[in-house]
């Protein structure tokens, strides 16, 4: 494949969102998301606690249902799509959970080996190396016969990695992949997402609120706040942006996180309506 | 006007409650007997363990409890028998009662209390921990995965275990029989036996599996719908005990009310 035959691919729109609303019964969560995620890149959707990026992961793997808009995963509509148009779509994606959400009754390696299982007729001995493979690539060799409870926070997120890695999906999905870690090994995933990268070309689309990961893992990063995107942008862009709401974000500017009681009253009634639903 | 709307609410609650209960049966009742002949293997495995949890831990506390309520009946029916001279009936009552009616909800209860509750907590966590939405995003149902397997494991169970129950029964009252109304065991066996038409088993079986799939049903449900954070899988446990006993009694109502007409006519 020669240079130019690669670049016409990398600007491919992997997923494209066309004014994307999501609603949890009557609050409207995100309103009218519009942006392309292009084949190969490593996009950060960056934004604080509420602003909606953790609902916007959620729709994009087809958790939550958008009101209104449309979402297009390799040139289908997944808010149109039927279930089993969806599960074929899913097949190609792979997502790792911000604790991990690795099966507490199986091993580490079953739950590497489940989407394996499951959706594919290979021999266990297949299987085998299969999972011991990806197991290495997030540099866990040797811990399949380990219970997710006897690993360590760092641990099962790679084993979480490994796991979304099992199907070789198109797309990765991240979320939170530093949250809950001491820095050196947040360091180290961020390392783990680089190397994906670098050796699979694969789409990537990290949700966090982690400056520093961002800015060394991200090509653009989005800033959504309160359901809108504020500014979207390749990194550097963004490092360099004079848009006071994307600098006070990313200089940390403090500010009251309500402004008056009534206000938060309201948002605390809203939030009893919600019930059911995950974090923001 | 707000009285009649409230009981318009709760009722349609209800109606929705039960119709999301049968929305989940009825999908896992194709994962059960539908899909495996469309290139859909059962989890044969997982449904062997979760019987061997449901059915053969639950003997020992099952068979010690349907003993105590088999002579606490012969106790019972003793006290209004020895009246009429008839104390030789007690092994008819007994027998009866327990195959009929005890048998099949004393053993709903005890599953009640020790695998619906655990359906609910073990659903609830998985749903806390993002598990379920991590089986739904690499496109495997958690119908199949994880409730299809249960209710197997239930519809099998739960009448071997009411069969158990009922010879438990009869057992705890050939005790008093022995011990108190001139009975051999061999007799008093003997008498439960003749006692017993093959439609009081079977009515008594049939009520157990329809419990054991309203048992299921609800703790599943319950865990499914549990909402953030952990102490949300208290409240779906306690919630999936209490409706699970209630809706296991509404069934056992209509179950008898139908058996009644139909063997009546």
């Amino acid at each position: 494949m020669n240079e130019e035959r690669m670049d016409a691919l990398d600007s491919e729109a992997m997923i494209s969102l066309r004014d994307l609303r999501v609603s949890y019964g009557e609050r409207e969560i995100l309103h009218g998301i519009n942006f392309d995620v292009m084949r190969g890149e490593t996009l950060v959707i960056l934004g604080g606690s509420g602003s909606g990026k953790s609902t916007l992961l959620r729709t994009l793997v087809g958790l939550e249902r958008p009101s209104s808009g449309q979402i297009w995963i390799k040139g289908k509509d997944i808010a149109a799509i039927s279930h089993a148009e969806m599960d074929e779509i899913r097949r190609k994606i792979g997502m790792s959970f911000q604790g991990g959400a690795l099966f507490g009754s199986m091993t580490v390696g079953e739950n590497v080996a489940l989407p394996l299982r499951e959706h594919t007729k290979l021999e266990d001995s297949t299987i085998e190396i299969m999972l011991r493979l990806k197991l290495e690539q997030v540099g866990l060799a040797g811990f399949e016969y380990y219970m997710p409870s006897q690993l360590s926070g760092g641990m099962k997120k790679r084993a979480a990695v490994a796991r979304a890695l099992a199907m070789d999906p198109e797309i990765l999905f991240f979320d939170e992949p530093s949250a809950g870690l001491d820095p050196i090994i947040a360091a180290g995933i961020d390392q783990l997402i680089l190397e994906l990268k670098r050796a699979f070309r694969m789409t990537i689309i990290v949700v966090t609120h982690e400056l520093a990961s961002a800015f060394l893992i991200a090509d653009r990063m989005v800033l959504i706040d309160k359901g809108n995107i504020v500014a979207i942008g390749p990194t550097e862009e963004m490092r360099a942006s004079i848009q006071p709401r994307v600098r006070q974000f990313l200089d940390r500017v403090a500010e009251p996180e309500v402004a008056r009681e009534l206000d938060y009253l309201q948002m605390l009634t809203e939030e009893r309506g919600r019930r059911g639903t995950g974090a923001t | 006007m707000q009285v009649v709307s409230q009981i318009g609410e709760s009722v349609t609650n209800s109606l929705a409650y039960v119709g999301s209960l049968a929305s989940l049966g009825g999908r896992a009742a194709y994962y059960t007997f539908v899909a495996p002949f469309q290139g859909k293997p059962l989890r044969l495995q997982r449904a062997v363990s979760q019987a061997m949890d449901v059915g053969v831990r639950a003997l020992p506390i099952l068979s010690l409890i349907t003993f105590f309520i088999g002579l606490i009946l012969a106790l019972q029916s003793a006290y209004e028998l020895r009246k009429f001279g008839a104390l030789n009936l007690v092994a008819t009552a007994v027998a009866v009662s327990m195959t009929r009616e005890l048998g099949p909800l004393i053993t709903a209860i005890v599953v009640i209390g020790r695998s619906g509750s655990a359906f609910a907590a073990e659903i609830g966590t998985m749903k806390v921990t993002e598990e379920i939405d991590a089986l739904e995003t690499m496109a495997i149902s958690p119908i199949h995965f994880l409730v299809t397997p249960k209710f197997l494991a239930m519809i099998v169970m739960l009448p071997c275990l009411t069969i158990w129950a009922n010879s438990m029964g009869i057992l705890g009252g050939a005790l008093f029989g022995v011990a108190q109304a001139d009975f051999t065991w061999a007799r008093y066996i003997q008498a439960s036996i003749d006692a017993l038409f093959l439609r009081d088993i079977t009515t008594g079986l049939i009520k157990s599996v329809m419990f054991g799939i309203t048992i299921t049903a609800v703790g599943c449900l319950e865990g499914l719908s549990t909402g953030a954070g952990a102490e949300q899988v208290g409240r779906s446990t306690t919630r999936a005990v209490v409706m699970s006993i209630f809706l296991v009694v509404v069934v056992d109502l209509v179950f008898t009310v139908l058996f009644f007409f139909v063997s009546g006519s």
